[in-house]
């Protein structure tokens, strides 16, 4: 092999830069969030597993239901009905955005754009 | 090779009727799980429409500068206040008799009607240009009753809708609107807008839909604003049309409008 000598040294810096971000970080993973459940509710407009992972799919849902084809309440799998409403119902019972939506959104870096229209409880305004 | 051909034509033959019964499946599926409806209190009716008698408007304004329509409008949802006349944001408002009614006013008309300001606000076309001209059809004429909703959610701010309204109701966000709202005086049950967004009286869709008048019709004390059915002919729209003489705007557009004046 040509130049080993400088393309050996020139591999593992590489492979150290690379993996830096893996490294420096070992052993202090960030905290687990850990968003406030409501005490008012016990159930949700639909199961916990389904909201964890489809609580946005379902908000767009809402969002179509509600505004293009005028529907209001949503009846969930209990049978229970529920109005459609982010701010009116959601936010009811999840009543601190703080606590709830923004645990897990600032843990994943996302931002939903919610916020620049619909209203955020009194709390952080 | 023949052969070939064959099996996958007919394997994607398959695969395209298994897709095109996915909705089948998909409603079986609403069936048992969860389900959406209207709210049964919702008022129905087919092509809404207000009529605006100015006599009993005018009347109350004289009394006590009346705004209250606008005002509770404003408040309900969340319009700010904003000073500057070229980024002012407004729902319903008042305006002279020239501007609101360029085709018919005459420099003979009475004094009273030259002078005293009218109010508007969308008409809610029965034929509107403005969603016609909408390329994301964020602005939309609801086929159960008429209503020419906007979708705030889909609005990429083109401006074409603003183009297209022959009345000037619309206005469009040049920025946030939230530091012109007073924080005490948010109605925290409906939204704000954002910056590039347009916005218009949408009748009330949001208290239509549970049962309640408009907002301005419930606020106006002197009974100024009459909301109803035009198509019913028992409605009391109907009834105050064919007993009074009214007008509408720019009717030669062809735009049809849905809020009738009466003078
Ligand atoms: S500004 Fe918004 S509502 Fe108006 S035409 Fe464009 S996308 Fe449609
Ligand atoms: S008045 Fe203007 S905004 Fe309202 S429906 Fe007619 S064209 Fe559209």
């Amino acid at each position: 092999m040509y130049d080993a000598k400088k393309i050996v040294p020139g591999i593992l810096i590489f492979v150290v830069l690379f993996t830096f971000p893996l490294w420096s970080n070992l052993g202090k993973a960030a905290p687990a969030p850990k968003p406030e459940l409501p005490t008012t509710e016990k159930v949700c407009v639909m199961d916990t597993a389904y909201m964890k992972t489809e609580h946005m799919v379902l908000l767009n849902q809402w969002r179509d239901l509600v505004v293009r084809d005028a529907n209001r309440l949503w009846v969930g799998p209990d049978g229970r009905e529920h109005f459609m409403s982010l701010q009116n119902s959601c936010m009811k019972c999840h009543s601190s955005k703080v606590k709830f939506c923004d645990q897990c959104h600032t843990y994943a870096g996302v931002t939903p754009y919610c916020w620049q229209c619909h209203i955020e409880p009194k709390e952080n305004m | 090779m023949e052969k070939d051909r064959r099996e996958f034509l007919k394997i994607g033959g398959i695969s395209v009727l298994g897709l095109s019964a996915l909705p089948v499946f998909q409603a079986l599926a609403q069936q048992q799980g969860p389900r959406y409806k209207p709210d049964p209190n919702a008022l129905q009716g087919a092509q809404w429409a207000m009529v605006v008698d100015m006599e009993k408007c005018w009347e109350e304004q004289e009394k006590r500068q009346c705004k209250d329509c606008i005002l509770a409008c404003h408040k309900t949802h969340n319009v700010p206040d904003i000073p500057d006349p070229k980024r002012e944001i407004k729902w319903i408002w008042l305006e002279e008799y020239k501007h609101a009614f360029p085709d018919q006013a005459h420099e003979y008309a009475p004094q009273k009607v030259k002078e005293s300001p009218f109010m508007l606000l969308c008409n809610h076309c029965t034929n509107p240009p403005c969603v016609r001209v909408c390329p994301t059809k964020a602005t939309f004429k609801r086929a159960q009753d008429g209503i020419v909703m906007m979708d705030f959610h889909r609005c990429i701010g083109c401006r074409y809708c603003m183009a297209g309204c022959p009345y000037g109701a619309r206005s469009f966000n040049w920025g946030d609107p939230r530091p012109y709202l007073k924080t005490e005086e948010i109605n925290m049950t409906y939204p704000t807008r954002r910056k590039g967004v347009v916005e218009k009286c949408t009748f009330c869709y949001e208290r239509i839909d549970e049962g309640l008048q408009p907002a301005c019709v419930e606020a106006c004390k002197a009974k100024a604003l009459i909301f109803g059915d035009v198509t019913d002919p028992n409605s009391e729209v109907r009834k105050i049309l064919s007993d009074h003489y009214s007008l509408r705007r720019k009717v030669e557009l062809g735009t049809g409008p849905n809020v009738y004046y009466l003078i």
